[in-house]
């Protein structure tokens, strides 16, 4: 029975228990509640992930309502996907949450935190799920909402200017979705995706389509972090909250790029965004701009967060060059990419965190020589760092294969190029954060720098098995993730 | 046991015996016991594997797939035989070795010393095994992530620049040329299988060409020139890393990929077609004469040895692009003779360290008669880098010599010639005046022979040197068949 409603559930589950962390107050009791939740979150999706790949496409309509009047929710290779993502990074960034949150965080506003996560938590997974338009532009907004509280709540003081910058820009880009989504409406008069799908050729050619098709493009560039619409970006990573900058890494900005999945091949559809607009276009160009952006200025960061914020950016490239390929196997890429990246990063900014943890600061010239204390520590840096690097047997290699192989397949080998450039790029800003911590001197003697403690170590390398696991044997990921590709390429939603 | 598990078998047991190694921390003795039992044990199963290959097998072992289609897989085939062969054989003498310098010398962490070695060995095997070229990219690059920490194992400043130029160029060269050729190759054909003969058969002239010159410097552990730097940077690292990894494991699996590119994915046939490998032939011939006039000008012993080495890799790189039977057959030759020869100097190299603690050629003069048995062997070794009877340097220099007349490029057995003459220059005096020499002024004191451990090591690999002259056979028959379709 119960598993008909596991959609819903998905998404009131950590909605209803938001409210019910401000109720339990008490720190450790937020966490307890945080973690069970996010718990049965994970398990809710592996049953919708069974449900989705044995069973095909699970439709689930909200109070009955069937589609296109009611909300529906779409569960498909794609969605399941990136639910999968969420809520994987979701539960192991809780569990470290507690250790790293208590250390950066006053205890009497704990509980807020954890409020703040659950909600982002709900909007990240609502919009995962949903199959509607304006339903969509609500869950980005409540998940956008408690991510720049999240944000705030970081000891350092920038972090205050950085969730207000994380604001501002942030509400441009929700503002830009909405009026995409209103003259959609205004158009088709149906907010339903599959139903704006098949209503929209209709109204192709007028410039109203055009607009909404850019408000949307400009809109969730901001929320993924689109060179150059990233500014938000490094600001917000490098102040907030360790957890929430590895929450943030892992999930936020992966969904943005599945929001434009679905906007571009799910409502649009190929033959329009790329046929007639030619999308691609723009899309690479900023792809390989902020390929290459952002990992150059990544080699001239002095915090080691910051190096990994820009990183992300150029990150983000790869994504975004893969949907610009508009191949199959561009697309199998960056979906494989989206995934990939976030075991990746999320698994970096733990080691970093667990290092500000100890050291109140990640800035280069107080790690140094920081391996000799945090030996454990400092490998899974380096161990995630390889796969960042895209190493053969981590995950990195997985996604790097596919992209070049995409990009030859267009005869494209200049955007190989960038891709094996931008890697060694990789290299160097990896290896600068590596050097300082193995062969430079201690330079923080106190008593108190030692290993990370279990807390945050265990789920480092819980991620860091995920990098190599998926690396050594990459046969589901690269199966969903192409089978999915072939979904948008195909028949659109 | 059954092939395929003594192919596996061969990649597992020294990753195996790291882990034992690293257990035995507290106990050194137990732990250099632990070596000598896992490459004692390696050498036994690669002779297991050597039986299947006598009897005209090529055993397979496939590991799981990787990506679709394309999986983890081994196959043995004569010139990967020839490869591990050597490898395991040498680890045991190096094994050796390495217990009476690194005890010598007094070197720290040496724990860590030897996992890293097993690790790289078990690499090593994997380059050696491969069924295709993904398997060798992965242990090739497993080859130079594990070979890093004994390159800056002294963890002083200097280590810490050697280690970035070798990082920085082995992997510069290997994400950016090497994979992107292997992803292209795997576009193109489908298939990334090593294959009698070649899969590039449906791959246009130009497109191959390019390919070609992608694997061939994508290939950074031939240190080709220009990409030459790493090899003299690593010579940072204690002697028995600089004997087995950087003369013969980490350069030797260089030059062993561009022949298995070479012969099983270009084909020697296709290949003596395309334009770039000519050019890439005149590259490898300036890379030997250059390098072995830098060779000249380098007092330290160590560095001198290291542009020998790269020479040397000039002529295996030659060998393969001359894309004949007599080419194949030399360069396949040479890994060994090489291999034995380099060992046993930079065996000798050590030696004299750990006895004297010195490393510049100049103050070396008159150590003959304190150390006859280290520069006895050091003759040797010279004796077959020059290619003189009665060491086995002279077959590998002969069948290369005879590539060359086979392609009627005159000027490339020019370039062999010169190169001879200048490694007598270069290597000749120093045990020359080791023997016949003063020593320079001021009482030396008193100075004996180096450990035991290393003695016998590097009387051994002298030895094979003199026996490889007398029985060149079996090498002979094992690698004659390559170079045909």
């Amino acid at each position: 029975m119960i598993h008909h409603h596991l959609p819903a559930l998905q998404v009131v589950l950590p909605l209803l228990a938001a409210p019910c962390c401000v109720l339990l107050h008490r720190a450790r009791w937020a966490w307890w509640l945080t973690l069970t939740v996010s718990v049965i979150s994970f398990a809710i999706t592996l049953g919708l992930l069974r449900q989705a790949l044995v069973g095909g496409t699970v439709s689930y309509f909200l109070g009955g309502w069937a589609a296109p009047w009611g909300i529906e929710y779409r569960i498909d290779e794609l969605s399941v996907f990136v639910l999968l993502v969420i809520s994987t990074i979701n539960v192991v960034a809780i569990v470290y949450a507690r250790a790293s949150v208590e250390q950066e965080i006053d205890s009497d506003r704990i509980y807020l935190f954890y409020t703040g996560w659950l909600l982002s938590l709900t909007g990240l997974l609502g919009m995962t799920v949903t199959a509607d338009a304006f339903n969509l532009f609500v869950f980005l907004e409540i998940s956008s909402l408690s991510g720049y509280l999240l944000v705030s709540l970081g000891n350092d003081r920038r972090s205050l200017t950085a969730a207000f910058q994380y604001l501002v820009v942030g509400t441009i880009g929700a503002t830009f979705i909405l009026i995409g989504v209103g003259l959609l409406y205004m158009m088709t008069g149906t907010l339903n995706m599959i139903d704006l799908a098949a209503r929209l050729p209709q109204v192709m050619h007028t410039r109203t389509v055009l607009v909404a098709l850019a408000f949307l493009v400009v809109g969730i560039g901001i929320k993924l972090a689109l060179f150059p619409l990233h500014l938000w970006l490094p600001n917000a990573y490098t102040y907030a909250p360790s957890a929430v900058t590895v929450f943030l890494a892992g999930t936020a900005t992966k969904v943005g790029v599945y929001v434009l999945y679905r906007f571009i091949f799910g409502v649009f559809g190929v033959q329009f965004s790329f046929g007639a607009v030619h999308l691609q276009h723009v899309f690479l160009t900023l792809a390989i701009l902020g390929i290459l952006g952002g990992s150059i200025v990544a080699l001239y960061q002095t915090n080691a967060k910051r190096i990994l914020a820009y990183s992300s950016i150029a990150q983000v490239g790869y994504m975004v060059a893969g949907i610009g390929l508009a191949s199959i196997t561009g697309l199998t890429s960056s979906i494989l990419h989206l995934f990939n990246h976030a075991l990746m990063k999320a698994a970096l900014f733990m080691a970093l965190g667990a290092m500000f943890y100890r050291l109140n600061s990640v800035m280069l010239d107080d790690l140094e020589g920081i391996a000799q204390r945090m030996p454990w520590t400092m490998a899974a840096f380096v161990a995630a760092g390889l796969s960042l690097i895209g190493v053969p047997l981590t995950v990195g290699f997985v996604s790097k294969w596919y992209l070049i192989l995409a990009a030859l397949e267009r005869g494209w080998w200049w955007l190989a190029g960038v891709v094996l450039v931008s890697s060694l790029l990789a290299l160097v800003y990896i290896w600068r954060i590596a050097e300082v911590a193995y062969f430079k001197p201690l330079s923080q003697t106190g008593p108190a720098v030692t290993e990370a403690p279990m807390g945050l170590l265990a789920p480092m390398w819980a991620l860091i098995v995920l990098n190599f696991y998926f690396g050594i044997d990459a046969s589901f990921t690269t199966t969903v993730a192409s089978r999915a590709a072939a979904m948008l390429l195909g028949s659109g939603i | 046991m059954s092939p395929a598990t003594a192919v596996s078998l061969a990649v597992i047991l020294p990753l195996i015996g790291a882990v034992g190694i690293a257990c035995l921390d507290r106990h050194p003795n137990w732990r250099e016991a632990m070596t000598l039992v896992t490459a004692s044990t390696l050498l036994g199963v690669v002779l297991i594997v050597a039986t299947q290959i006598q009897s005209g097998d090529q055993p397979t072992a496939v590991w799981w797939p990787l990506l679709p289609n394309l999986s983890i897989a081994f196959t043995v085939e004569p010139l990967g035989l020839l490869f591990a062969g050597v490898a395991s054989f040498l680890w045991l003498v190096t094994s050796v070795y390495s217990i009476g310098y690194m005890r010598g010398h007094g070197e720290s962490n040496q724990t860590r010393f030897y996992v890293y070695f097993a690790i790289a060995i078990a690499s090593a095997i994997g380059v050696a095994f491969a069924g295709n070229m993904l398997t060798l990219f992965i242990f090739y690059e497993a080859l130079t992530l594990s070979t890093f920490p004994l390159v800056t194992h002294h963890g002083s400043a200097e280590a810490k620049r050697a280690g970035r130029t070798y990082l920085g160029i082995l992997l510069t060269t290997s994400i950016g040329a090497q994979l992107l050729a292997i992803v292209w190759t795997w576009q193109l054909t489908g298939t990334l299988d090593f294959v009698q003969g070649g899969i590039m058969a449906d791959v246009d002239s130009p497109i191959a060409s390019v390919l070609l010159v992608l694997y061939v410097f994508g290939i950074g552990k031939a240190a080709l020139m220009p990409f030459h730097r790493w090899l003299p940077a690593a010579m940072v690292a204690p002697t028995p890393v600089s004997a087995l990894l950087h003369a013969v494991a980490v350069v030797k699996a260089g030059v062993f990929s561009i022949l298995k590119v070479a012969i099983y994915l270009f084909g020697t046939e296709r290949l003596s077609t395309l334009a770039s490998a000519d050019l890439l032939a005149y590259v490898a011939a300036l890379t030997i004469i250059a390098a072995s006039l830098v060779a000249l000008r380098k007092d330290n012993l160590k560095a001198r040895l290291a542009y020998s080495t790269i020479s040397q890799l000039g002529y295996v790189v030659l060998g393969a692009l001359l894309a004949n039977r007599w080419g194949i057959i030399g360069g396949s030759m040479h890994i060994v003779m090489h291999a034995f020869g380099k060992i046993t100097l930079f065996f000798c190299a050590g030696a004299i360290l750990v006895a004297t603690h010195k490393t510049e050629i100049s103050d070396m003069r008159g150590l003959g008669r304190a150390m006859p048995v280290t520069m006895g062997a050091f003759l040797v070794g010279t004796l077959s880098i020059i290619g003189l009877p009665p060491t086995g340097g002279l077959w590998s220099k002969w069948y290369l010599a005879l590539g060359t007349l086979h392609t009627e490029q005159i000027e490339l057995l020019g370039v062999l010639l010169v190169s001879s003459l200048l490694n007598v220059a270069y290597l000749l005096p120093i045990p020359i005046r080791a023997f016949f020499g003063q020593p320079a002024d001021g009482a030396p004191a008193v100075i004996r022979e180096a450990p035991l451990p290393s003695l016998v090591a590097l009387v051994i690999t002298a030895f094979a040197c003199i026996v490889l002259f007398f029985y060149p056979q079996p090498l002979y028959r094992l690698v004659v068949g390559l170079g045909d379709l």
